[in-house]
């Protein structure tokens, strides 16, 4: 549970009663909603470090690509996938 | 087990086995202090690529293992005396308490949910302003923005139904830790690259020249690993104790400076006690006393039971690196992922469940071949 996953920016919106700036990230076939406020200068179009909502970090594409290709082959990718809840 | 030509880059990886072969001339002992690092060594039978001359002992970095079990057993207090939403991450909510984990819990009808986030928690105690919602937080220094955060939003939202069990645990204080038991071994160190990412290298140096060791930031990649092994063999072959970044990609030596603020506004350095470990001095974060209202350990009175451990697990022999998981001997007989007598068993990041998974691999290829 202590690995980011890299994801690019599809979109920023306002959450939270418009208080907060939050991205629409997307990896792989997966999209999830993550606070930029840690990397403030991030665009659409980036490419983010994403950690349990956060992204913590912005990356360059290629770097990018061969991190998520690494965590989906170790099958490190569950934390994105909705859990059933047990 | 994997073979070499399934790597994703197997010239790579092969070139960096090559270069600690050739590097080695000796026996040496190199600690990875990140638990992903360990699933990754592990995962990926890096560990039967490496010469014999070079043991690697997995240390204490799995923040699920490390939660006190009287913590565990608040949680589920919480959620099933005080009815609060319980909320936390999957392989939390697994970990045996004295009495029963929190799955087990919400077997029994509490309301306890798995959530990706803690930002996903707010949105829970926004959506249910007449339940009171508890996130609780564990992690090392990468997980602590979300969870600084989310405090921080709940207060910018005016809500007073969400607060944060937290149990973090920082990785310098653990090193140590590590390297204060007279009985340790350990002669280098690969410190966790996303923890660098939040917090920066300005903390690692000292390590390094205090104890005498080699601490390389290192990523969670098998070249990554392979090369930040390689970085420490040469300085320790070259009798140097520095620290090197292998991982400059991603790890600037500032580190995230907006992560490391919000960190500082919601948190203050505590001495926490590790599970298996004991209390180790100023190696934890907890929430800030002006924000006190966001404490859930302050929040709410749980009666304290100290519950005892079991007498058999030698998890924290194993945490500090002094034992390996198979030296258990409960290994695998009373102990497995499915009936854990502790917690290094319950969490894939754990040090004896991913000695478990990796000893069935192996006994299957032996088979086989
Ligand atoms: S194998 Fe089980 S009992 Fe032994 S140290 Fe690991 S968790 Fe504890």
């Amino acid at each position: 549970m202590c690995l980011a996953i890299p994801g690019k920016i599809q979109s920023i919106e306002p959450r939270f009663d418009g208080l907060i700036r939050m991205a629409r990230v997307q990896f792989g076939g997966i999209v999830k909603e993550a606070s930029l406020d840690m990397v403030p200068h991030a665009q659409v179009g980036d490419y983010v470090l994403v950690h349990v909502g956060v992204a913590i970090s912005v990356v360059d594409e290629q770097e990018a690509q061969r991190t998520f290709e690494y965590l989906a082959e170790i099958g490190e990718l569950d934390d994105l996938v909705p859990h059933q809840q047990l | 087990m994997k073979y070499l030509a399934e790597y994703r880059a197997p010239e790579v990886v092969e070139g960096y086995l090559r270069e600690i072969r050739k590097t080695v001339t000796r026996p040496w002992t190199i600690m990875e202090v990140c638990g992903g690092q360990t699933h990754s060594l592990v995962k990926n039978g890096l560990l039967n690529l490496l010469p014999p001359e070079v043991q690697m002992i997995h240390g204490p970095g799995c923040p699920v293992c490390v939660t006190p079990l009287h913590l565990i057993d608040k949680a589920v207090f919480l959620a099933q005396e005080r009815g609060v939403i319980l909320c936390s991450f999957g392989d939390m909510i697994r970990v045996p308490g004295s009495r029963r984990s929190l799955l087990e819990a919400k077997a029994a009808g509490a309301d306890v949910r798995i959530l990706y986030s803690p930002l996903e928690a707010v949105k829970l105690a926004q959506e249910n302003p007449n339940r009171e919602v508890v996130f609780f937080a564990v992690g090392f220094e990468t997980t602590a923005p979300a969870n600084a955060l989310s405090v921080q939003y709940a207060r910018q939202l005016g809500l007073t139904n969400y607060s944060i069990l937290a149990s973090h645990v920082l990785v310098p204080p653990a090193i140590q830790a590590v390297m204060a038991d007279p009985e340790t071994h350990i002669q280098g160190f690969l410190a966790a690259g996303h923890v660098c990412t939040i917090m920066g290298l300005d903390q690692y140096a000292p390590l390094a020249a205090q104890y005498g060791v080699p601490v390389v930031v290192t990523g969670f990649e098998p070249a990554d690993l392979l090369h930040g092994i390689l970085l420490t063999l040469k300085q320790l072959e070259n009798g140097e104790c520095r620290l090197d970044n292998q991982y400059t990609r991603v790890v600037k030596p500032e580190g995230n400076p907006q992560a490391r603020q919000v960190i500082d506004q919601v948190f203050e350095v505590v001495d926490r006690e590790w599970r298996g470990v004991g209390v180790i001095p100023q190696s934890g974060w907890d929430v800030r006393p002006e924000l006190a209202a966001f404490n859930a350990n302050l929040k709410f009175e749980v009666p304290q039971q100290r519950a005892a451990e079991c007498p058999d697990c030698i998890a924290g022999q194993v945490l500090k690196g002094i034992k390996k998981p198979h030296q258990c001997s409960q290994f695998g007989t009373r102990c497995t992922p499915l009936n854990p007598l502790g917690a290094p068993m319950v969490s894939s990041e754990g040090a004896c469940a991913a000695y478990y998974h990796y000893a069935q691999a192996s006994l299957a290829v032996a088979e086989v071949g």
